[in-house]
């Protein structure tokens, strides 16, 4: 049942509503990308900007992600503020240098007489299927490298906040969306992602996450669309007399590490899901975060749920074996080998 | 049109101001570093890449360009940042990594960045493309003056991002010139090993743009041609190419022995150095007197001079600085 005040919007239109505000307060705001102008985004984030603002400040590039990413990084240098899209973060390979090394890397070369302004928007997940090269995450492979902020809305609310936000910031903020979340239906939609928002702007602080659901015996840390299974694992704990709590971390870079582990010290286990790849990655991140600083609050061995170290495979059958999912959450506290809650 | 004489004479000062700065560089270079060579040593350490020779490429177009005209350069950017005017004492400390440098020792000699000349400059080959077509667009974008000139190496066009950057300057018809300053080498291969056209000006044809290209490293003629395609550029007709002919008198970077060269082809070099060549074109033309000449190379050497000894009588930036400005303020 819809109440009557709220204003359930998806991420996708989120996305766009922020731009929009922020270019109409901020003539510097642009937005350049491939099929993001007529098409409105291939996810619908650019929807409706082309007729508001033009081809001038609405950009489609020609197929071109070294250029226009590379430009968009002296548009920045230049006072300009880019949302530049990178349609599927698996291309990254074709035009990394333009990321890391200048986007990434400008601001400190020029011991900060520089600014770097910009937002790289780019879709992340899928598990529709699509194949090895069109739906990795590469949370980890972005939030490795210093130099770049790097954000993953859950929900419509805080995709809203984190670009405006994003938008506003000095420094370049990769903005990773997550296909399973954008309210595309023909991409099966999570509908735990479409969520009321404000219609006027505000921000969500890049660098803080947020405990959405309170527990006691085990603490649930993810981003994105782990954070959906697990609160959906949640649940199914809440059946077997656990209470977990969940950890969106909305922002990778800066991490919030004093909310993990304010989160861990009050539950003593952790369960850290994550779409990425396992290894060298943020699951690691996130549990070294806890163990680094004071081992002593872990009753039990934390646990990963992520993907596995291999190339995402199509076949259907495999596809879903490799991806987090709620029961393998629970699997993992059960593994835990956890004393039973009082 | 040919360069007045007052811009003759800044044309010769800044070539003789860039040689006399790498010349100092070379020596210094070397301070620490023997008898055995390790890269790590000595007052200026890493790789150190010269512009000798290819002086009259800088000068020939930055002679065009203002302060708020945008320059993106290469891992060979001396002679470019002395003439687009960057500070000269701070990129002297940026390169010895003192806390006075550009960027207080964060960048080095591969990454200096001067905000208020709007240069810039990478060590990755084409690199500087993408950020120079992008502040091209910002220009066009904002309504506010100003042209990007991005100078790269010959064997900087057969990356992808260099025709990315052509094409999307193309299509956008932006304030950009693209200068390839020909060296002939990439590090130990021949240009001729490794582009399929003997000159790259046709390449302008695959982005229906004018290209142009200059032979002899006569810094007249690189004058002439860059002023054609930078007004091109301010009159909003879009960007162009142009190819210089020029020498690398230097290695590749200090401590290339290279062998990979003809023989005697340096000697030739040498006997063609841009330098003593302009000195005597001026004499000839009656453009500057002995006396005039004799006073610009006197400033030019005090002016290295002076920068040398601001780097090296700077500090050192604290150690635990490294771990600031990564992000904006």
């Amino acid at each position: 049942m819809t109440k009557s005040n709220e204003r359930k919007l998806t991420i996708a239109r989120a996305m766009a509503e922020a731009t929009a505000q922020e270019m109409r307060i901020d003539p510097s705001v642009f937005v350049m990308g491939e099929d993001i102008a007529a098409l409105g985004g291939v996810y619908g984030n650019t929807r409706g900007l082309l007729d508001e603002f033009g081809a001038e400040r609405i950009r489609d590039t020609p197929i071109s992600e070294t250029a226009f990413i590379g430009a968009a990084v002296g548009a920045a240098q230049d006072g300009m503020r880019p949302l530049v899209e990178l349609m599927f973060v698996d291309f990254f390979g074709v035009c990394f240098d333009a990321i890391y090394n200048l986007m990434a890397k400008n601001i400190y070369f020029s011991g900060g007489n520089l600014k770097v302004p910009m937002v790289l928007m780019t879709s992340t997940g899928g598990g529709y299927s699509d194949g090895g090269q069109h739906w990795q995450c590469l949370y980890g492979t972005f939030a490795h490298l210093p130099g770049m902020k790097v954000v993953a809305p859950s929900n419509a609310y805080d995709a809203k906040g984190l670009m405006t936000a994003a938008m506003r910031d000095d420094s370049p903020v990769v903005y990773m969306y997550h296909k399973g979340l954008q309210g595309m239906g023909w991409l099966g939609t999570e509908a735990g992602a479409t969520v009321h928002v404000p219609e006027e702007s505000y921000t969500v602080e890049i660098g803080k996450a947020k405990v959405v659901r309170e527990g006691r015996d085990v603490s649930i840390v993810s981003v994105g669309m782990g954070v959906h299974n697990a609160l959906k694992a949640a649940k199914k704990l809440e059946e077997k007399g656990i209470s977990a709590e969940v950890v969106d971390l909305v922002s990778l870079v800066p991490l919030d590490r004093e909310t993990i582990r304010a989160s861990v010290a009050k539950t003593g286990r952790l369960i850290v899901v994550d779409e990425d790849y396992q290894s060298y990655g943020l699951s690691g991140e996130v549990i070294a975060s806890v163990t680094e600083h004071d081992i002593s609050v872990l009753k039990a061995a934390p646990k990963r749920v992520a993907f596995p170290d291999v190339p995402i495979p199509y076949a259907r059958v495999m596809e879903q074996f490799c991806l987090p999912n709620p029961d393998k959450i629970v699997a993992a506290w059960d593994e835990m080998g956890a004393l039973q809650p009082a | 049109m040919a360069p007045t004489r007052d811009e003759q004479h800044w044309m010769y000062r800044n070539m003789v101001t860039s040689r006399r700065f790498e010349e100092t560089i070379a020596k210094i270079y070397f301070e620490g570093k023997s008898p055995a060579f390790n890269m790590a040593n000595g007052p200026i350490p890493g790789e150190m890449h010269l512009s000798d020779g290819q002086e009259p490429v800088a000068v020939g177009v930055c002679a065009h360009l203002t302060p708020e005209d945008v320059v993106t350069a290469t891992h060979r950017p001396h002679h470019r940042a002395i003439a687009k005017g960057v500070d000269l004492d701070k990129m002297a400390a940026e390169i010895f990594g003192k806390a006075t440098g550009l960027s207080g020792g964060r960048g080095g000699h591969m990454h200096l960045f001067d905000a208020d000349v709007n240069f810039a400059c990478s060590g990755i080959i084409a690199q500087g493309m993408g950020p120079a077509v992008g502040a091209a667009l910002s220009r066009k974008m904002q309504g506010k003056p100003g042209v990007a000139v991005a100078f790269v190496g010959e064997g900087a066009v057969n990356q992808g991002g260099w025709h990315e950057a052509m094409n999307l300057a193309a299509v956008w018809n932006l304030p950009f010139v693209c200068v390839i300053e020909d060296n002939a080498w990439g590090i130990s291969v021949a240009k001729s090993a490794a582009t399929a056209v003997p000159t790259n000006d046709v390449r302008a044809a695959a982005y229906g743009i004018p290209g142009e290209r200059v032979e002899g490293n006569d810094p007249f003629a690189i004058y002439e041609a860059a002023g054609r395609a930078i007004a091109r550029a301010r009159a909003g007709e879009g960007p162009s190419l142009i190819e210089v002919e020029t020498y690398r008198l230097a290695g590749h970077f200090m401590g290339d022995a290279e062998g990979y060269r003809p023989e005697g082809e340096k000697d030739g070099l040498f006997e063609k150095d841009p330098i003593p060549a302009m000195r005597a074109r001026l004499l000839k033309d009656g453009a500057a007197s002995e006396e005039e000449l004799a006073a610009i190379e006197t400033e030019s050497e005090a002016r290295v001079e002076k920068a040398i000894q601001f780097a090296r009588n700077s500090v050192d930036p604290a150690p635990e600085d490294a771990l600031t400005r990564v992000f904006a303020a």
